[in-house]
């Protein structure tokens, strides 16, 4: 079988298809513990008939060994798929579910309550259409309803469903019905969020769930499966300016590169002029392969192959574009929601992955933190885990992005811890700070490898990481006047030197001590850069930062060099008198005192100045430069 | 209790002409987001693989593979791990499919277990199946040192499924953490791995098994006979409809042999796969029967009703 033709749909009638309005609708349901959105959900599957008899079943045998319901149905149960959650009676994490009617297909992400799960709030809501926010009559709207909504804002999502549960709980009372409406169309208005449906229900009866409920004759609005089946949520990417992120370069054969992706907003088709951004190149395009076959265009949505008239330098990480120009940066402002339970480090360098490109990026500055409980701005310097705030990010190089509110797939991020690989953000850009555009990396004529032939010597970085007193400067002082003698050119960065310089602005704050490292490797990559070798002596205490000056040059080029002299020994000499100070309390959060050393796990070489003297220490590293042919 | 129903959808082959453009470009939405899955795996991982089981899902899986690459081939190989207990015909339809693709085809099994004599009949389906399938992927997987396995699981098909991420990680022990799990938004995937361990990608996580008939139809995707109903010889044990495909299998006694016309939903090892009585014999009648079913395409798997939270427990230690 050939797989550039569709068999059953003729290629002619494909765009037709794409352009077919939206037969699914993705949403998501938050509210807080026991309002019930596990059983709403439940309720919903067991409504439209996707529960079929065995797992029918297995839901009453459930309910009456684990239900919380006295015998009943446990409709929660049915979401609740992890052995925990059902032990517990919560929901830990985000569950997808499927269910369709005569007029629509859904899938609803069932995310979890607990304030230390926002994480997966916004996980759910960030592929959403629509939220329904569930709220317990009786409680109206409290500090997780405007955290949830909060965060449905932030994520774009601008139709709610605002599900007043348990109404039988409060008598079926239309007017505190109506004061819990009020009061959230306020919440919505002051958020941006256009379309409020409120609807009283009793998910574990069904009561407005499918059917109008008899108990509340004075609600004459939808039920949640009619409004849902016809709320119009369309926001057509397909009118906005062409824009395909690339993922994978097709080249299978010499006659063949293919450039693979997914359109993320517009149309484009054969013939048509086009940009790879960030390079600014102009090209047309030649072929385009959809899955069904060749085409003549393809919309927003579709994984296409495109195939370009000019040989040009195309890669995963670039953007095709046509039309209005793209944001083109390496400085932008984003809103961030915190995931991770390590805290947000200002100055330390964090992986962005931003549509299919990739880059290390530093929040240089949080702007502020939003106090969830009022929306109000305050000043922050950190965000924990479920916090949300306005930063400032620097990146190594310019990213190709638009305002997240324009487009969903173009202005999203994550930003990866790079030492735990957790997902630490997610973040939603707001502007570019500065218009990189047309301003590109200078293909320079003379590079490094140029430079180091005429020095004829591989250029590296020799990092000294040990603890105060350990003998790091002595030895890097030592080798620099070695390598000076057989003619090498070598540069040493001291951090005390440093110090009185070019980082005379900074303290001792993590924050500030990250920064600092962060510099001094970034001078010292510069310095491989024009050919040198760079000598840095810092203590360095953490092996995350140590691994970000790692990333910094290419594999071969970074010397970790661990002087292991034990503490004990380092205390003994004490050269500026500061363990003494330390001792004495008088220096706070001093590295090897109260403050933690991360011994390198595998570094290039191993000193210990107890067992070895300087000049041996000297010849020890000398030695290696041989060995790996720097020398 | 139950208030007025929703009607499901009716199948593919007999819905109107506009209900059959919606289910087409709902398929097309579907198939969009997995190409895009399979080309971010191939972007992002040193090493991947496909874990090809035979099954439907398997094949379109692969079907979308192929159209992920075209004018390119795959640029990963597919595992299929052999208990040596799969339906006869299964092996043949894999072996020619990997042959008319050109796709390079790893097949292993775990001769420890062979050795050790490890079958469904004395050692039960827990012990089998873990021997057997799990520790014999788990062995694979180190072996080829692949840092990405590509599977067909879909997130309707079971509870702690439905809680499984796109990229789900592994660590270097092959387990799972389901409460641990890295948030995923939008279409951004967090691909970073530390040494030895890796990453399970489910492509279909946001198929249903409606969707897959629907696609393999509209698609003309080749699957395994045994799908449709024919005249096969079947035993009837613990409730349970065993086809005897060879000679190893112990019939107890009073078991004869019955030749009935039978389907089966799912496919795995024969002695662990349930047979359905039914005379569907072409794609748009077993999709029908499917549609008119009362029950899930699980019931017919013996390993999922080992113990409660048995899929969780499997998956946290590596099965698929």
């Amino acid at each position: 079988m050939s797989y550039h033709e569709a068999p059953t749909i003729a290629a002619s009638d494909a765009p037709r298809l794409d352009q077919d309005d939206r037969p699914t609708l993705r949403f998501v349901t938050c509210g807080s513990v026991d309002d019930g959105k596990s059983t709403l959900v439940g309720r919903l599957l067991y409504d439209s008939k996707t529960l079929l008899d065995d797992q029918l079943d297995a839901l009453a045998s459930e309910s009456r060994t684990v239900g919380t319901t006295g015998g009943d149905l446990d409709f929660a149960l049915l979401v609740d798929g992890l052995q925990a959650e059902r032990e517990q009676g919560i929901t830990i994490d985000v569950a997808y579910r499927f269910f369709a009617t005569k007029l629509r297909r859904f899938i609803v992400a069932d995310t979890p309550g607990h304030a230390q799960y926002t994480r997966n709030m916004a996980t759910g809501a960030s592929n959403a259409d629509l939220a329904v926010v569930l709220v317990d009559a009786r409680k109206g709207v409290i500090t997780q309803t405007r955290r949830h909504s909060h965060i449905l804002s932030l994520l774009g999502i601008r139709h709610v469903v605002l599900a007043v549960n348990k109404m039988d709980l409060i008598g079926f009372d239309g007017d505190r019905f109506a004061s819990i409406t009020a009061e959230y169309l306020t919440l919505a208005g002051q958020l941006g969020i256009s379309q409020v449906q409120c609807i009283p229900v009793v998910a574990p009866d069904g009561d407005n769930i499918v059917a109008v409920s008899a108990r509340m004759p004075w609600y004459t609005g939808p039920t949640v499966t009619a409004y849902l089946e016809s709320v119009d949520v369309s926001g057509d990417v397909s009118q906005r300016p062409f824009r395909l992120p690339v993922q994978w370069v097709n080249r299978p054969n010499a006659e063949f590169r293919g450039f693979c992706g997914r359109i993320a907003s517009g149309t484009i088709a054969i013939g048509e002029a086009i940009a790879v951004q960030p390079s600014g190149r102009q090209t047309r395009v030649a072929r385009i392969l959809a899955p069904g076959g060749e085409r003549d265009r393809a919309a927003a949505g579709e994984s296409v192959t495109l195939t370009l008239t000019d040989e040009i330098d195309v890669s995963r990480g670039d953007v095709l574009t046509a039309g209005a120009a793209p944001e083109v940066s390496d400085q932008l402002a984003a809103h961030l929601v915190w995931f991770d339970d390590e805290a947000m480090v200002a100055g330390r360098r964090y992986l962005l992955k931003c549509g299919t490109a990739s880059t290390g990026a530093v929040i240089t500055t949080l702007k502020h933190r939003i106090a969830i409980d009022t929306m109000a701005q305050e000043s922050a310097t950190t965000l924990d885990a479920n916090q949300i705030g306005y930063a400032h990010l620097s990146l190594d190089r310019a990213l190709v992005f638009e305002a997240y509110r324009d487009d969903r797939d173009m202005g999203s991020f994550i930003l990866i811890d790079p030492i735990s690989h957790r997902t630490a953000a997610a973040g939603m850009i707001d502007l570019s700070l500065r218009r990189a555009t047309n301003i590109h990396w200078q293909q320079l004529a003379v590079d490094k490898s140029v430079r180091a032939r005429l020095k004829q010597q591989r250029p590296c970085v020799l990092w000294f990481t040990g603890l105060s007193g350990a003998g790091k400067s002595t030895i890097a002082d030592l080798v620099d006047r070695r390598l000076a003698e057989l003619g090498r050119h070598a540069a040493l960065l001291d951090g005390d030197n440093l110090r009185h310089g070019i980082n005379r602005d900074l303290g001792f704050s993590n924050a500030d001590r990250a920064e600092n490292v962060r510099r001094a490797a970034e001078i010292a990559a510069l310095f491989v850069d024009a050919g040198m070798i760079a000598l840095v002596a810092l203590i360095s205490p953490f092996r995350s930062e140590r691994e970000l000056a790692r990333q910094r040059v290419e594999a071969g080029e970074f010397i970790e060099i661990h002087v292991a002299t034990p503490l004990a020994e380092c205390e003994r000499r004490d050269p500026k008198g500061l363990y003494r100070k330390a001792r004495a309390g008088e220096l706070p959060a001093f590295t090897g005192i109260d403050d933690p050393y991360e011994r390198p796990q595998a570094p290039e070489i191993t000193i210990d100045t107890s067992e070895l003297s300087t000049d041996a220490a000297c010849e020890h590293v000398i030695r290696y430069l041989r060995d790996n042919h720097h020398l | 209790m139950l208030d007025i129903p929703i009607t499901a959808e009716p199948v593919l082959a007999e819905r109107t002409g506009v209900e059959q453009l919606h289910a087409a470009s709902h398929l097309r939405r579907l198939e969009a987001e997995s190409i895009h899955i399979l080309r971010e795996t191939a972007a992002e991982f040193r090493k991947p693989v496909m874990l090809y089981s035979i099954g439907k899902d398997s094949s379109v899986l692969l079907h979308l593979a192929m159209k992920a690459f075209h004018p390119g081939k795959p640029p990963f190989p597919l595992l299929h791990v052999d208990t040596t207990w799969k339906f006869r015909e299964m092996i043949a339809f894999r072996d020619r499919r990997a042959r008319e693709l050109g796709i390079d085809l790893i097949v292993h099994t775990n001769n420890d277990g062979l050795s050790q004599g490890i079958d469904p009949f004395t050692h039960g389906s827990a012990r089998y199946t873990d021997v057997m399938k799990t520790q014999a992927l788990r062995q694979a997987l180190d072996h080829h040192g692949f840092d990405a396995a590509i599977g067909g699981a879909r997130r309707d098909e079971e509870k702690s499924r439905a809680k499984e991420r796109v990229f789900s990680h592994r660590s270097a022990a092959h387990r799972w953490d389901p409460k641990n799990q890295r948030p995923e938004l939008w279409s951004l995937y967090n691909t970073m791995l530390a040494p030895g361990e890796s990453m399970r990608v489910f492509p279909l996580s946001n198929w249903t098994e409606l969707d897959i008939w629907d696609y393999i139809l509209l698609e003309d995707i080749p699957i395994v006979p045994l799908y449709l109903a024919a005249s096969r010889p079947v035993v009837e044990r613990d409730g349970t409809l065993i086809m005897v495909d060879d000679e190893r299998m112990p019939l107890r006694a009073g078991e004869e042999p019955r030749w009935r016309s039978v389907r089966f939903r799912t496919l795995g090892c024969y002695p662990l796969s349930g047979a359905t009585v039914s005379t569907a014999a072409t794609l748009p009648e077993i999709v029908r029967e499917m549609m008119a079913s009362r029950t899930s395409e699980r019931q017919g798997r013996m390993i999922d009703r080992d113990s409660p939270a048995s899929m969780e427990r499997k998956k946290a230690e590596g099965y698929f």
